[in-house]
């Protein structure tokens, strides 16, 4: 009597065809356990079955990337014998379900997948999003997980010591049942000391690192490939427990295992704990992997093989040693306090081969399992969208009391209340944290900063995913530009729901055809990344949201403020007005906030302008002519007048003639332009001129006030204390 | 000039301290590891740095008390040793009892992060003695425990004796007094909840910090 009835196959999440698949791989009838080891394997999270036909159009290669996408993250060359590793992540379906430990255990995931390759973490940013906060039915709920989450995250980056230095917070209702949780993670790294997951070395130990292990997170992975149903709040024990305390011992100790020489290649248990480790590190060094589950330190009595293989206990570790230097690394974990126990050691018959006790449990080709998974052409039409293309009638009664109610709205507002959780410091290496156009840190081994933003807009990517993602990719590169960075590289985050549903698929193809397009223009690499599909609740899905996180370089020096710092100084638009009408404004701040409406397109991007803009901004940092220097993204010209306003130093501007109603004039989000304020109009005009990029004075910067000029006239502290106290407010803190 | 910078399971701010005071303060620094049950005879002061010894998920500082370090760095004290405790630092020197009172959660039971206004209290301390009496320090916090309590006659004791080196202008966790930092009687061992080691360095935004390391550095000279 065979055990693997249909249902079985079915509660792992395996298709009939899937499993027909396991069958003539394995020319028999697989075991319980040997079932659960290719479901974790096959599911969308570990192999991307869905995404990778077309995960394959995105850039990968530039001169400076070191290493692209296929290990634990990419790694760029910053010079002087250095790189970065970096790679952003996310936790999207275990945060719904447990808040707290669900975004503590993404924390800790992405700075393990740094750690692993020999780097140590200096930064985290986080990209996250939630249900309406006021929404009458499901505002508490959104209240307590947005709550739960920047607590979680708060409680896994400071105790390990990690700085978290900026990132995203940002409503919708498609965020509801389904909130996003991408965590960035970068670390520093001397090039000659990169370690790769590969179990090479035939005969060398495996040896298990970390804590033991439990039953919880089994099938974490399996979870995160499903829908959220009524019965997936029942879920909880699949989400993981996290020990900040205990992975920053695991940083320390496996960094100094690394630079003993005894370690060959290292992989965090993650996703699919102790067989994704096995069968990726044998699989991407062409060798076998046997185990013995014995030996495997375990947290309570009576685990059962499966229960071992699927578990996601935190903060472990699988290495290969050099044969003969086992006691060095098991020294060097003592002293950490650690477990350390050879649990295996490397085959030469490309087969991971798990026993208990010595009987045999499974027995699986290590590339049928990491490389063989099914991979699906999934049928794209037209991407979803349900929203008219013509803008609705509407008319402003008053534009500065739209400004306040866009200041003091949940994307636009204060995010103060989050970040100040966050130890945004430790490491002393931050010189722009939270709150900017773009965090930067520096790296201290090199007298080079980095400056990241990450950066998503889901009512752009629903109303045109391609446009949308273009969008995404030429903020975030302008963000970094701003603060007189050279965007190098990103990381890719691609949140959607079903792609089964062929108008979701084809939202995900269109958003991640759009990303290489601009991510090949603007000469930003994809080194890494993450797809996280199935985010729908009870058949909605969330907005299509790829998030995308660039990387720029720049010397350390005091970084250029975003904010007026002096009266007097000159005030300038770089980009000029920009182009729109009402078709364009259907996906801004202004439509969804004050019209609750969506509708038309994206704002219209022109990547040849975007980029010259971007080289003349960097010019103009760098040669010193900016006293301050904020880009305009949600929420158009006047958000980004009043958010430059709010040390206290306003201005007074006029606009350059223009037939745009105002609404649209002050309000509308075309790209490509910056606000600047100068003692050197003259030299900026010129390198704008050099460049072929528009550029305006508008006025002076000045005390106290924000006054543009005929339309709106106020005093800084009407507009800053409902955009500070918006956040606190929805909370009711 | 040698610091002696203690790194215990779980400090974070070990690192950042070592780089302070050898790079911006341009003193030498050596670490010293929880296990080890002696001060070397180089070290001239001792730094115990933020972060979570241990995890300290049972109270902060409650393991470490206990450490061999600790044994070591009392014995140092007693000698007249010159220790300073920052944050993590502090709530260890409290529970190991070279500071009086204790540290509990911020009264809005939150972790806060950001740099706080701290007003110098006396001058009468080998760490400010180069500050001037009433200056203003701007200096980040980062903590999610540094509401500072003691018994009343604690904290009259502490007032009378001078003992509160800091108070902060606008009390951000709570602390009875506004207290931030405080010395022991013989006024050798210091204990403060913000982070001198985070402003020492002009790119970080303020260089207020340099002036406990200085005072400290003067007051070994003229010994």
């Amino acid at each position: 009597m065979s055990t693997i009835t249909p249902e079985v196959v079915a509660a792992h999440s395996l298709t009939p065809d899937e499993y027909q698949k396991v069958l003539s791989l394995l020319g028999r009838e697989p075991s319980l356990t040997e079932l659960g080891i290719f479901s974790v394997m096959w599911s969308e999270h570990c192999s991307y079955k869905s995404s990778k036909i077309h995960l394959k159009k995105l850039p990968t290669r530039s001169q400076l990337v070191i290493l692209g996408p296929g290990e634990n993250a990419g790694i760029i060359d910053i010079g002087q014998g250095y790189g970065i590793a970096f790679k952003i992540e996310s936790h999207n379906h275990p945060s719904f379900i447990e808040p707290f430990q669900g975004a503590a255990t993404g924390v800790g995931g992405i700075l393990r997948d740094i750690f692993t390759m020999g780097a140590r973490p200096i930064a985290v940013l986080d990209s996250i999003r939630f249900g309406p906060l006021d929404d009458p039915q499901t505002g508490a709920r959104n209240r307590r997980i947005l709550e739960g989450v920047v607590a979680g995250i708060a409680h896994y980056g400071n105790c390990f010591g990690v700085p978290t230095v900026g990132g995203e917070c940002v409503f919708h209702k498609s965020y509801d049942g389904n909130p996003l949780v991408n965590v960035f993670a970068l670390g520093v790294i001397p090039k000659d000391k990169i370690f790769f997951g590969r179990a090479e070395g035939i005969g060398n130990p495996v040896i298990y690192v970390g804590a033991k292990t439990g039953r919880d997170g089994i099938h974490g992975a399996t979870m995160a490939s499903d829908e959220f149903t009524e019965e997936s709040k029942q879920k909880r024990p699949n989400v993981q427990m996290g020990d900040p305390f205990l992975e920053k011992l695991l940083l320390e100790a496996c960094i100094e295992a690394m630079h003993s020489g005894a370690v060959v290649g290292i992989q965090d248990m993650g996703a699919a704990g102790l067989t994704c480790s096995t069968c990726e590190m044998g699989s991407r060094a062409g060798t076998g992997v046997e185990i013995d589950l014995m030996h495997v330190p375990q947290r309570e009595t009576g685990m059962t093989p499966y229960e071992i293989m699927l578990s996601e206990s935190q903060e472990r570790m699988l290495l290969v040693a050099e044969k003969g230097r086992e006691q060095e690394i098991f020294d060097i974990f003592d002293k950490w306090g650690l477990d350390a126990a050879t649990v295996g050691v490397v085959t030469d018959d490309g087969m991971l081969r798990v026993r208990n006790h010595g009987e045999l449990i499974a027995e699986i080709n290590n590339r049928d399992l990491a490389d063989e998974a099914p991979l699906y052409d999934r049928p794209h039409t037209k991407p979803h969208r349900n929203v008219p293309m013509e803008a609705p009638a509407f008319a402003s009664t008053d534009l500065k009391t739209d400004l306040i109610k866009l200041l003091s709205s949940g994307d636009l507002c204060s995010k103060r209340w989050i970040y100040e959780q966050y130890d945004s410091m430790v490491r002393t290496n931050t010189l722009a944290g939270p709150g900017g156009d773009a965090a930067i840190v520096r790296i201290k081994e090199t007298g080079t900063s980095v400056a990241v933003s990450l950066d998503g807009n889901g009512r752009y990517c629903y109303l045109d995913p391609r446009e949308g993602a273009k969008l995404v990719v030429a903020e975030a590169c302008r963000n970094v530009s701003t603060v007189g960075a050279l965007p190098v590289a990103a990381t890719n985050n691609l949140n959607f729901g079903n792609p089964q549903r062929p108008e979701i698929m084809a939202q995900l193809v269109e958003a991640i055809e759009g990303m290489a397009d601009a991510c090949t223009f603007f000469e930003t690499p994809i080194t890494g990344g993450n797809v996280s599909l199935y985010n729908e609740t009870l058949g909605e899905g969330i907005l299509p949201t790829p998030v995308i996180g660039i990387v720029g370089l720049l010397p350390t020096e005091a970084p250029v403020p975003s904010r007026f710092q002096a009266e007097g100084l000159t005030v300038m638009l770089l980009g000029g007005i920009g182009s729109s009408d009402e078709v364009h404004f259907g996906g801004t701040q202004y439509a969804y906030v004050l019209l609750k409406q969506m509708w038309g397109l994206p704002p219209a991007l022109d990547m040849a302008v975007e980029k010259n803009v971007h080289i003349a901004i960097r010019e103009i940092v760098a040669a010193g002519l900016a006293a301050s220097a904020h880009d305009l993204s949600d929420g158009g010209f006047a958000v980004a007048l009043a958010e430059a306003s709010f040390d206290g130093i306003g201005a007074a501007v006029t606009l350059p003639s223009s037939s745009l109603r105002p609404e649209l004039l002050l309000f509308h989000e075309a790209p490509s332009r910056i606000l600047l304020s100068t003692n050197s109009p003259e030299e900026i005009s010129k390198i704008a001129d050099n460049h072929g990029v528009p550029v305006f004075v508008i006025g002076k910067t000045v005390k106290g006030q924000v006054v543009i000029e005929g339309l709106l006239n106020a005093a800084i502290e009407e507009l800053q204390q409902p955009w500070a106290s918006a956040l606190e407010n929805a909370l009711h803190v | 000039m040698k610091f002696g910078v203690v790194v215990f399971p779980g400090s974070n701010c070990d690192h950042d301290a070592h780089y302070a005071v050898t790079q911006n303060v341009g003193a030498q620094a050596s670490f010293l590891w929880h296990q080890e049950s002696t001060v070397p005879s180089d070290i001239d002061a001792i730094i115990l740095p933020g972060g979570f010894s241990y995890g300290d998920y049972l109270r902060c500082g409650a393991i470490a008390k206990f450490s061999p370090i600790i044994g070591a760095v009392k014995k140092f004290a007693h000698a007249g040793g010159l220790v300073m405790g920052f944050c993590n630092g502090f709530q260890i020197l409290t529970e190991s009892g070279l500071l009086p009172g204790a540290l509990i959660r911020n009264n809005e039971l939150k972790f806060i992060c950001r740099p706080i206004d701290l007003r110098v209290e006396t001058t009468n301390t080998p760490f400010t003695n180069t500050a001037s009496q009433g200056q203003i320090l701007s200096l980040p916090i980062a903590h999610g425990e540094g509401c500072y309590t003691a018994e009343p006659h604690v904290l009259d004791e502490l007032e009378a004796e001078d003992r509160v080196v800091f108070r902060y202008v606008k009390n951000p966790n709570g602390s009875l007094r506004d207290i931030a930092g405080i010395c022991n009687a013989q006024r050798n061992v210091l204990g403060m909840m913000p982070h001198p080691e985070r402003a020492a360095d002009p790119l970080m935004g303020s260089t207020d910090g340099l002036v406990l390391f200085h005072s400290l550095i003067a007051s070994l000279a003229s010994k």
